[in-house]
Formats: structure tokens, sequence, C-alpha cells
């Protein structure tokens, strides 16, 4: 095997409070280059960390007849970070790319999830439907949060809610992922709903 | 896409080209989940022939809680491979897991609340 895998270039890992017994995860989604590292390390308490993950996907599009069944691996970062959230519960963030072709990843990352914070850019609607598409498959509860890269474009929530045709009890929050107050803003946002869902 | 029984085939290749599985199958997520936290259990000595991932982690996991995604992502391993080396471990009894975190659907209000609060109180 290859040893330099395990060679000291990683930040050296930070312990758990002895006391916590609990750990939670929340999911943060969206399309690429839509702020999920951004918003993970923006919260996180440790140094964000990546695994790279190996895929098998299609290697033709979905909808070419020709090329059923031709397969082939590809690699997939997934992120995470942490926020100890009180002596005995801890609580984790997972992000990676909603494509479809990484539901395999999907399934890993949103077991025993609470729920999910959806990353959209208003000016990029049409990216988040695949998206979307894959939490409501996967039964994830979710918050959008608008990740507005160009602040002089006000969004409309209305203009939103209608083009993700979401439920009206969906929140949509405004987010800018680089500040903290703002991010964790969207995750507690998060947080209140899924309490309302749970009636 | 992908049949599910096509994807087990191929990401079992894949960690069979890691580690030795024996032909067992291979843990999921719902056996080992990525925010399960795992440590090793007290005064556990090396499997004399183990393998410089396990190696790895033992090393790291000797020093108190962490989620096994973390284990994963400091040894620069794929989660797949990690699940399967900490499941072993555990199996022998070389590491402790806190208890499972329970399904979505399961988790009650009054940790939502407790999340919610400690958001608060970190973040204003
Ligand atoms: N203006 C602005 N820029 C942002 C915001 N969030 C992220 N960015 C920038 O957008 C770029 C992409 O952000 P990432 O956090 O890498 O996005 P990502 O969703 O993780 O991207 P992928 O993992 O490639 O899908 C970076 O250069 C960020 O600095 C935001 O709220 N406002
Ligand atoms: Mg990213």
């Amino acid at each position: 095997m290859d040893s330099r895998r395990f060679s000291a270039d990683r930040p050296a890992a930070t312990y758990l409070p002895a006391g916590v017994r609990r750990a939670v995860k929340i999911v943060v989604v969206g399309h690429f280059g839509v702020g999920k590292t951004t918003f993970i390390g923006s919260l996180s308490e440790i140094e964000p960390l990546r695994t790279e993950e190996k895929m098998t996907v299609a290697s033709a599009p979905v909808d070419d007849l020709s090329g059923a069944g031709a397969k082939e691996t590809t690699t997939v970062a997934l992120d995470f970070g942490r926020i100890t959230l009180s002596e005995e519960l801890v609580l984790y963030l997972f992000g990676t790319p909603g494509q479809q072709r990484f539901v395999q990843l999907w399934e890993d990352m949103t077991v025993g999830a609470l729920g999910a914070l959806l990353l959209v850019d208003p000016a990029r609607l049409e990216s988040t439907f695949p998206v979307i598409d894959l939490v409501e498959s996967f039964g994830l509860d979710y918050a959008v949060a608008v990740n507005s890269f160009d602040p002089s474009v006000r969004f409309e929530e209305s203009e939103i809610r209608e083009a993700l045709d979401l439920l009206p009890d969906t929140p949509v929050v405004h987010c800018d992922a680089r500040d903290v107050a703002s991010s964790a803003e969207a995750l507690k946002e998060l947080v209140r709903h899924l309490l309302t869902r749970k009636g | 896409m992908t049949t599910p029984s096509e994807d087990d085939l191929v990401t079992g290749d894949f960690v069979r080209s890691y580690v030795i599985t024996g032909g067992r199958r291979l843990p999921s997520a719902t056996d080992l989940s990525l925010h399960t936290l795992v440590t090793l259990a007290p005064d556990r000595e090396l499997p004399r022939r183990a393998s410089p991932e396990v190696r790895a982690i033992w090393d790291i996991c000797g020093g108190g809680y962490l989620s096994m995604a973390e284990v994963a992502a400091h040894l620069g391993l794929p989660t797949a491979v990690a699940r399967l080396l900490l499941t072993d471990l555990a199996e022998q009894g070389h590491l402790l897991r806190r208890a499972a975190p329970p399904p979505a659907q399961a988790v009650d209000r009054g940790t939502l609340e407790e999340v919610l609060h400690g958001l608060q109180t970190l973040f204003g």
C-alpha cells in the first residue's frame, strides 16, 4: 500500500469532549459552485475535512440508449465540518454536489440526517431542479437558503417559490455563505422548520 | 441510472482493491453511518499483522472520540474503506462506538430543541 497516504500533511485530529455522547447531522446541498464548502467552512469548529469518494456512474448521458450499461468510476468530494453544540451533543454538516449521478453517495450521506439545507443561486435556478428532486426523493425535510452572489440582484421570494414549486411552509431565507452569522441564521431556520414538522 | 446491485458490485470491487474483504457483504451506511462516533477500546493490543491502514486507524482512534467520517478524512481513505475496517475492529472488540444515531424520523423533538438551543448559544 502507498504509505504516503498516511503522511502528516493533514491537520491533526481534534477529539470531541469526553462527555459528547450523541451525534446528529444535517446535509448542505446545492448545485455546482453554489457555496456548500464555503458554508460548511464558515460554521465548522474544525478545519473542514474532505474525503474523496469513488462513484460508479454511467459514462454516457442517461438518455443515450446506445450507451446504456457503460460505466466508469469517478471521484467526488464529500466535505464536512463539525459543531459541538453542548457538553453531550455534536452536529456534523455534510456537503456534496447534488447530481443524480452521485446517488450512491447521497444514500450514505442522508442516512439518519435531520434534514437538508438547500443552497440556491437565484441567477441559476434551473440548476437547482435536479438537486431538489434528489432531496425530495430521499424524503428529507429542507429549507432553502438563497446565496445571492450579486447583491444588486434582489430576488423575489415569490419567484423562487414558484420556480422551485415549494410547499407554502418551506422556509426561504437569504444567506451569505461567507458570513458566519448569516450562515448560522439559515441553519437555525432549517431547525425551526424541522421542529414545526414534528408538530 | 445503474441498478443498486451493479453499484454494490463495483463499490465492492473498489473496496477490495484496498483491503482483503474475504468476499463478505460490505457494511452499509445503516450499519455504520458517517456521523457515528468511535474510539479505541481501553487496553487493547494492535493485532500483530495489522495493515498500514489498521495501524493508522489505531493511532488516530486512540486519542478520543471522532466520527467515522473524520477518521476516514484524516487517513485519506474513502468512507467505504474506512467503514469496512472500522466495522472489523468493532467486531473484534477493539473499537467502541456511541449508540448509533437514530433515523431522522425517530429523532425526538427534544434533540431538535437542543440543536436549536446550541446554535443560538454559539452564534446568537
Ligand atoms: N459573493 C459570494 N460568493 C460566494 C458565496 N458563497 C461562496 N462564494 C464563492 O463562490 C465560490 C464557490 O464556492 P464553494 O463554497 O466552493 O461552492 P461549492 O458549492 O462547494 O462548489 P462545488 O463543491 O464545486 O460544487 C467560491 O469562490 C466562494 O468564495 C456567497 O454567499 N457570496
Ligand atoms: Mg465544494
